[in-house]
């Protein structure tokens, strides 16, 4: 299936080509007075996935919710800085925050699924209600994103059945499904498995690895060693601050910050 | 530049927020209308006799004999909650009691919907049954064999020395009774819910009853919730108008002043009901229009304590961490 | 003995049921239904109520639900607490107070005549301010994550609002809103003051209207005991339609829960 916008490096076979898709510039969020991050210089490599690992509290969700602009909608939020997507300042005055989210998906950690919706409508919903798609066309692509997520095969029989009506780890494929049917460029994914058994979080483990061909995936997780076997790129946060950023296997057996070893090491978070 | 930022500002999104902000402003127009309405009405009565206005009581429209003094019906406001809430109140916290301390779970519900059900019957309803049916049942169980013996007692007493009639304001404050048991009980219910259990198992730990429990910790510690939920039911009585007009006899003037819960008497919202339409002047017309102010103000200020009251405890429930 | 004080506020609740279904039952008969006051029967009333209750539901549920999804999803500023707290005040607002403001206004400021129109304003704003808040509440029950899910997907807020938000809490709207219309139809002193009452059917929104609670307010307070005794069937019928609607509806709710 063709993709609607064409990422820079994806002709490049290699998954970790040398483009940006997204980057931050000098990011700095607030909730209202209490400042969550500070002059975060972080980039995302395209087909790439990067993870944000950090203890709690030190401002991995806020980042990637700055990433699709859903930082500003909590009352009392404020941010200074640039974030780029393909070059371009997605908070630049005059840009729509909804057609960036289009861009930017987002798989939350407990997954919600739309409950009043069929496990088909749930994918279909990011299309009808953003006036993509229409008619017959919506079945191929609920059928291709479910594929993608690796759950066709579970629900096709069952696709009316209500989207909560299914386990767990089969809400979450559903979600991250009813995102990729938008042919979203970038996937955030805020510690996607924290609600689900090993099994379902190993299948989605695969699923990221697998997502990384079409997409740009960036994950926040408090599992270090999901960390290491899904990412190809690290950055550890620090009470709101960059402490290192680098590709994973560097990052974890040979940490240039002293927090980060300690970090890894599990000394402390 | 700027028509991008102006673009910006007629998306759907502002469009939709402007649109339902502007239709949530109907609350604010009928209230400013009402209050101005009544206001407005009631300015030629209440600038022609003052304050006789408030502490009058003879109600004449004839004309070139005009006076209108509304004391009665504020008393008699008062007079008739007043009794609600002496009987209306032990019988809800009596209610509220039983539902959260001592029901067994499978009669909880069934028994809470029966009281809520009290609420849904129609104040009309309650009327015409207080009106053809609890009236002769009143009169011949407990006013005449009453004033029979205690008649010389003037809160017993009746005009002119008849047998009562039932019509009075004891049967409206009765009616009252039973129309505000649902709201004092059910609030009353979620103050007791809101009590920490941990209050009751001291208690019980130091060897108390379950009565002595409820009496002395539970209902202490939930006081000034059921106060709110109190002054919640005498906001309802006070409003209440249609059932209460039916039972309560109708007397107008100084006959109205409630001296006896066996003579008829006249609230302030009865008054209305009973006589507005047949104003027979502007002066009169003005003269109800005040007295509805009159309770308007009355039922507003008590149903702002009541929801400060109710507020605070359920406040200190959600904010209270064992 | 708290047992006690529910046997007691239970008995009047029993005995106006026995009473009515007992006394009201035998007048219960085709012609009585469908006559018109001169012929003994209750069908004016029976249609103004219908009328009242179509014509509050038009003008009043469309207010108040939009009112509530602006309390509940624009709701975090000065000027929405400000609404609330009216709206509060608007719930207690006396009923007799809210006839005499319609009939200032629409009797006989914008109409001139008492009219079926102006019973219906009375009544929408009793129930706008309780439409308004079980709107408010249902929506907020709906968890934040569903918003931000849609949010996400680059849905526009109202579309995420009207589409998802709304749907999700459609059971917890509908019920308030059959519940305060229930409420609304068996109110007699907004209309008594606005639609004044006839013994013919629907003739014209500038002319006066009966209903059932007004037919039982006149009949239960005439001097001849053959009338007053119609007041039970008129009574009936209104509780009838008033009950049912409330079971139903809770019956509704209980079945969606359990499931």
């Amino acid at each position: 299936m063709t993709r609607k916008n064409a990422n820079i490096g994806k002709d490049n076979a290699e998954p970790s080509s040398s483009g940006v898709k997204m980057q931050t510039i000098d990011l700095n969020a607030w909730f209202g007075a209490k400042q969550a991050l500070k002059d975060i210089n972080v980039s995302f490599k395209t087909n790439a996935v990067t993870a944000i690992i950090g203890p709690s509290g030190c401002g991995k969700s806020t980042l990637i919710r700055c990433l699709n602009r859903m930082h500003e909608l909590v009352p009392g939020s404020r941010f200074s800085g640039q974030v780029l997507l393909d070059g371009e300042d997605t908070y630049a005055p005059g840009v729509d925050p909804v057609m960036i989210r289009r861009r930017v998906g987002m798989v939350f950690q407990k997954p919600n699924p739309f409950p009043t919706m069929s496990i088909y409508d749930n994918v279909a919903a990011g299309l009808k209600l953003t006036g993509s798609k229409k008619g017959r066309d919506l079945d191929k692509v609920v059928r291709w994103s479910l594929e993608q997520a690796t759950l066709w095969d579970e629900v096709k029989d069952d696709l009316k059945k209500a989207g909560t009506s299914i386990s767990g780890g089969q809400q979450q494929r559903l979600c991250i499904a009813r995102a990729i049917a938008l042919q979203p460029e970038v996937i955030l994914m805020d510690e996607p498995c924290s609600a689900l058994d090993p099994i379902a979080t190993a299948k989605i483990e695969e699923l990221i690895v697998k997502l990384k061909e079409e997409y740009t995936v960036v994950i926040v997780t408090h599992n270090m060693q999901q960390a290491a076997r899904v990412s190809d790129f690290t950055a550890f946060l620090y009470l709101g601050q960059l402490v290192e950023y680098g590709d994973t296997e560097s990052i974890f057996e040979n940490p240039r910050n002293e927090l980060t070893e300690k970090y890894i090491t599990g000394k402390f978070g | 530049m700027r028509l991008k930022s102006l673009k910006k500002k007629l998306t759907g999104d502002n469009t939709f927020r402007v649109l339902t902000a502007i239709v949530a402003a109907s609350a604010i127009v009928i209230l400013v209308v009402a209050a101005y309405v009544l206001s407005t009405g009631a300015v030629p009565v209440v600038q022609r006799f003052g304050l006789y206005f408030f502490t009058g009581t003879s109600w004449n429209p004839v004309e070139g004999r005009e006076l209108y003094g509304a004391l009665p019906y504020v008393l008699g406001t008062l007079a008739t909650s007043g009794i609600a809430l002496l009987i209306g109140v032990p019988l809800s916290l009596g209610i509220a009691i039983f539902l959260v301390e001592m029901a067994p779970q499978k009669v909880r519900v069934p028994i809470s919907y029966l009281v809520e059900l009290l609420a849904a019957v129609p104040s009309v309803i309650y009327g015409l049954w207080g009106l053809l049916v609890f009236r002769l049942w009143l009169q011949k169980y407990i006013e005449i064999p009453v004033y029979n013996y205690l008649g010389w007692i003037p809160i017993f007493a009746t005009e002119g020395g008849g047998t009562p009639v039932g019509l009075d304001l004891l049967n409206g404050g009765i009616i009252l009774a039973i129309m505000i048991i649902p709201t004092v009980a059910s609030v009353s219910k979620e103050v007791i819910s809101a009590v920490p259990d941990s209050i009751r198992e001291g208690a019980y730990s130091i060897g108390a009853t379950k009565w002595e429990v409820v009496r002395y910790w539970v209902l202490s510690y939930g006081r000034s919730g059921i106060f709110g939920a109190v002054i919640l039911g005498l906001g309802r009585a006070v409003g209440e108008t249609i059932a209460v007009t039916m039972v309560i006899g109708n007397a107008i003037g100084p006959n109205a002043m409630p001296t006896s819960l066996f003579q008829p008497a006249q609230t302030m919202a009865s008054l209305i009901a009973n006589g507005f339409l047949e104003a027979p002047t502007p002066l009169d017309t003005s003269a109800y229009i005040g007295v509805g102010l009159t309770l308007l103000l009355v039922s507003l200020l008590i149903n702002i304590i009541a929801h400060i009251m109710v507020a605070r405890i359920l406040k200190i429930k959600g904010g209270a961490v064992e | 003995m708290c047992l006690l004080c529910v046997i007691i506020a239970v008995i009047p609740l029993l005995s106006i049921l026995y009473e009515v279904v007992s006394r009201g039952a035998p007048f219960l008969s085709f012609q009585f239904l469908t006559n018109d006051a001169l012929h003994g029967g209750i069908g004016p009333s029976i249609q103004g109520t219908l009328i009242l209750i179509g014509l509050t539901s038009l003008i009043g549920v469309p207010v108040g639900i939009l009112s509530g999804v602006y309390l509940a999803e624009f709701g975090d500023n000065k000027y929405a607490s400000f609404v609330r707290a009216i709206n509060d005040v608007l719930t207690e607002f006396p009923s007799i107070v809210v006839g005499i403001t319609t009939y200032s206004v629409v009797v006989i400021g914008i109409i001139g005549s008492f009219s079926p129109i102006a019973g219906a304003i009375a009544l929408s704003i009793m129930l706008i301010p309780i439409v308004a808040r079980t709107t408010d509440e249902s929506l907020k029950l709906v968890p934040n994550s569903v918003r931000e899910a849609s949010l996400a997907l680059g849905i526009h807020k109202w579309k995420t609002t009207l589409r998802i938000v709304v749907p999700a809490a459609k059971s917890g709207i509908v019920t308030g809103t059959l519940l305060a219309i229930a409420r609304i139809a068996g109110e007699t002193a907004p209309i008594l003051l606005t639609i004044l009452g006839s013994n013919y059917f629907f003739q014209g929104f500038r002319s006066p209207m009966d209903a059932l609670p007004l037919r039982v307010f006149r009949d239960a307070r005439w001097d001849d005991p053959r009338v007053q005794a119609e007041a039970w069937g008129v009574a009936l019928i209104l509780i009838l339609i008033v009950l049912s609607l409330n079971i139903a509806v809770r019956l509704a709710a209980r079945g969606r829960h359990k499931r």
